[in-house]
């Protein structure tokens, strides 16, 4: 089960990519098939279920995109 | 289960940035906006907007804030801190605005030792005008106006800040710290929080020059761009405490 919960603010994305370098288990993406309001492609994850909850994207987002929740912990 | 892993800080207004994506004064923004929280000073800070790509700071930061002329942001903040010696005074400059156009005033400034926090940002060119030859420009860099890389026959050598800074016996803390990786960041964290502690135990002066990166006037893509801080900016400018406490006789 997922140890963080990503709550992504699309529209304050610039799709620069920082946060899907740093993933270590690499489940984040850019959303190639849609734009957001400012017309970039923003972040989005494709596995939720695998994030460990780490925080490395929301420390690296320079524009405040991510907030993360406790996730199920009880499964590891 | 609705705790919060990684939440926004108020420290920061909801402003979206005009920075380039990418930019990581984003990132040294949030890093300023939490530790003032932390401390629980927002409401009693005042910070100095300089001249560069900052410029429009005092938007996002969600403290008082002025604009000061180009490099006179530690001149600004030393008579602010004067007036109001219980507010929490820090500037938040460029290389341009700190390390070229206000060389005089930070120096007087920290020759006096007032008690201000400087954030000085690091990003080895000037950003906001177009991406010319700064002061902190490394030896060999590309710009608009080095376009076959610097020339230390020329231009000289970079300047570095931290160490000049770290020579001058009122200055009670440097540091210099980076962004080109998430634990950077976090030790960043901990170097900015360190310099606003001080200023709000009246200790003095304390300067934290934080490498940034400047993906557009660098010509590269976000994420080469923080791994050229890592490969080349590091060997110059090395991380690290420079100064912790005056010489005093």
């Amino acid at each position: 089960m997922a140890r963080g919960v990503l709550i992504i603010d699309r529209n304050r994305c610039k799709g620069c990519e920082l946060c899907i370098s740093v993933c270590p288990v690499k489940i984040l993406s850019l959303d190639y098939e849609n734009a957001n309001i400012k017309g970039y492609q923003p972040m989005k994850i494709l596995s939720p279920e695998k994030c460990i909850g780490c925080c490395n994207c929301a420390v690296i987002c320079p524009d405040q995109v991510i907030e993360i929740m406790k996730g199920d912990t009880n499964h590891g | 289960m609705t705790d919060f892993l990684f939440q926004k800080t108020n420290g920061l207004t909801d402003k979206q940035t005009h920075y380039c994506p990418g930019c990581t004064h984003g990132i040294i923004h949030r890093l300023v906006a939490e530790v003032l929280e932390d401390l629980n000073v927002v409401e009693e800070t005042i910070a100095i907007a300089s001249v560069g790509c900052s410029v429009l700071s005092y938007e996002y930061f969600n403290t008082d804030s002025i604009q000061a002329s180009h490099g006179r942001a530690p001149a600004v903040a030393t008579g602010i801190k004067r007036v109001f010696p219980n507010q929490i005074v820090f500037t938040y400059q460029g290389d341009g605005d700190l390390a070229s156009i206000g060389l005089a005033e930070i120096i007087a400034a920290a020759g006096r030792g007032e008690n201000i926090t400087v954030i000085f940002v690091n990003n080895a060119i000037y950003g906001m005008t177009g991406g010319q030859m700064a002061p902190t420009s490394l030896v060999g860099q590309k710009t608009s106006t080095s376009p076959l890389g610097r020339n230390p026959l020329l231009a000289g050598m970079p300047l570095k800040m931290c160490e000049i800074m770290s020579q001058i016996p009122s200055v009670e803390y440097v540091s210099r710290v980076s962004t080109h990786s998430p634990l950077a960041i976090r030790q960043a964290k901990v170097a900015i929080k360190k310099a606003f502690e001080n200023q709000r135990a009246n200790r003095g002066f304390s300067f934290v020059e934080i490498l940034s990166s400047c993906n557009i006037g660098w010509g590269l893509p976000p994420v080469e761009a923080l791994k050229w801080i890592e490969s080349r900016m590091i060997s110059y400018y090395p991380l690290g405490v420079y100064k912790d406490g005056k010489d005093l006789e």
